[in-house]
């Protein structure tokens, strides 16, 4: 009777300890899921701020992209006149100063077209999704945004060098995506790639391998296939079913919002499309979209 | 053929002044200037009816807004037409402009090709 008791304690006891533990567990998961809030929250703010940011860059941009635009064809006039004239040496040495000139306003205005693209760039990612479907060039939006991806990490707190290979097939033509959207994808997967190789790279000290991006297109029977893989530390068999899932995350702490790889995956498939990964632990991850088109 | 260039940065009166001057000498068209809605107003105000016959206003200007101005002038002179030229050239301006009665909607940085193609056509139309 007494031992029977004493039994009854201990496993109550036990069931407490876990019980307990489990709290102890959850709470702790509690807390990491504020910190995310808090984190995403902010994030949120940060968006709208340089979506406010972007749009003032462009006033000024417009008077440095359209000025820079007059002043070559001044400069083109200030030519016509010229070669009216006699040739002498004034001449010939205004002339030479004048092509240095138009050179450095071409310069300009390169540049600042260039930060136009950026900034419509910034302007997309920071739109909510009521996309629509655009005919889009696919290898054109990839290579613009894998490029963003590449710079964004460069000038992060931990870059890495990372060698990007494209191998994008010329016969896909026009397809209709939700480019603000689609674009997401694209830089979520860079930035998981990229984070997957500073990894690796972590792990063996010394790195035995250059970090490799390749990116690919194809299009085979009405479906296009976007692939990206890196040569990272690869995702383990256990958690390959997972990592689609909203708020998983490998990432420690609060570095991942375990976000990025579900919204991508719904953006696929409002796409009608799929997402399949194909990995190796410790050699490689390809992660394979396919979108049909009619 | 006068067009009205409305917008809070004083940059883009020498901006277009250039851009346009061979059709300035020419005299295919005669620019005016406003630095904030309400001074657009007052030139409009100042004659009638208003000789301007397009206004290419700016949205975002301290004090009226360029959609605000929009409304205003298509209510007093619905003859005027307007189009807006800004940096936010998300659906919800532009879907607002155009409901307003804004005949287009540019964005900046300006593509003068097109701001050129826009006003070429209307001369086109005005000897026609």
């Amino acid at each position: 009777m007494k031992e029977d008791l004493e039994e009854q304690i201990e496993k109550l006891k036990q069931l407490l300890l876990d019980k307990s533990e489990l709290l102890d567990q959850s709470q702790k998961e509690v807390q990491l899921f504020k910190e995310q809030v808090i984190k995403n929250e902010k994030l949120a703010s940060l968006g709208m701020l340089s979506a406010g940011i972007a749009h003032e860059i462009k006033n000024p941009l417009n008077f440095i992209n359209n000025f820079s635009e007059l002043s070559i064809e001044f400069l083109q006039e200030i030519e016509d006149i010229l070669k009216g004239l006699e040739k002498t040496e004034a001449i010939e040495d205004i002339e030479a100063i004048l092509n240095d000139l138009k050179y450095n306003l071409d310069k300009i205005q390169q540049n600042g077209q260039r930060v136009n693209r950026i900034v419509t760039s910034m302007l997309l990612q920071s739109r909510g999704n009521n996309g629509v479907f655009e005919p889009t060039d696919i290898n054109q939006l990839i290579k613009e945004y894998v490029n963003l991806a590449f710079h964004g990490m460069r000038a992060s707190k931990s870059p890495i060098n990372v060698k990007i290979e494209f191998d994008l097939s010329e016969d896909i033509g026009l397809i209709p995506l939700k480019q603000e959207d689609f674009s997401r994808v694209i830089l979520n997967l860079c930035n998981n790639a990229f984070d997957a190789m500073r990894e690796n790279n972590n792990i063996s000290q010394g790195g035995n391998r250059e970090p490799v991006l390749k990116i690919s297109t194809r299009k085979k029977d009405n479906i296009v296939i976007i692939a990206v893989e890196d040569n990272g530390q690869g995702i383990s068999e256990d958690i390959k079913d997972k990592i689609l899932q909203p708020f998983f995350t490998t990432k420690k702490g609060t570095q991942g919002t375990g976000l990025g790889l579900s919204i991508s995956s719904d953006i696929v498939s409002a796409h009608q499309g799929t997402i399949n990964i194909e990995s190796k632990e410790g050699f490689f991850t390809k992660f394979i979209i396919k979108i049909p088109v009619s | 053929m006068k067009i009205l260039i409305v917008d809070d940065e004083k940059d883009v009166e020498m901006l277009f002044r250039q851009k346009f001057r061979k059709e300035l000498r020419n005299n295919e068209i005669q620019l005016d200037f406003a630095f904030s809605g309400e001074e657009a107003l007052e030139v409009l105000g100042s004659e009638n009816p208003p000789s301007v016959v397009y206004v290419f206003s700016d949205i975002n200007m301290p004090g009226m807004t360029g959609l605000e101005l929009l409304e205003k002038i298509k209510s007093k002179y619905p003859n005027i037409l307007v189009s807006m030229i800004s940096a936010y050239g998300d659906s919800d301006n532009y879907n607002k402009a155009i409901n307003s009665g804004a005949k287009g909607f540019f964005t900046k940085p300006i593509d003068f090709e097109n701001l050129k193609t826009e006003i070429s056509q209307l001369i086109k139309q005005k000897e026609g």
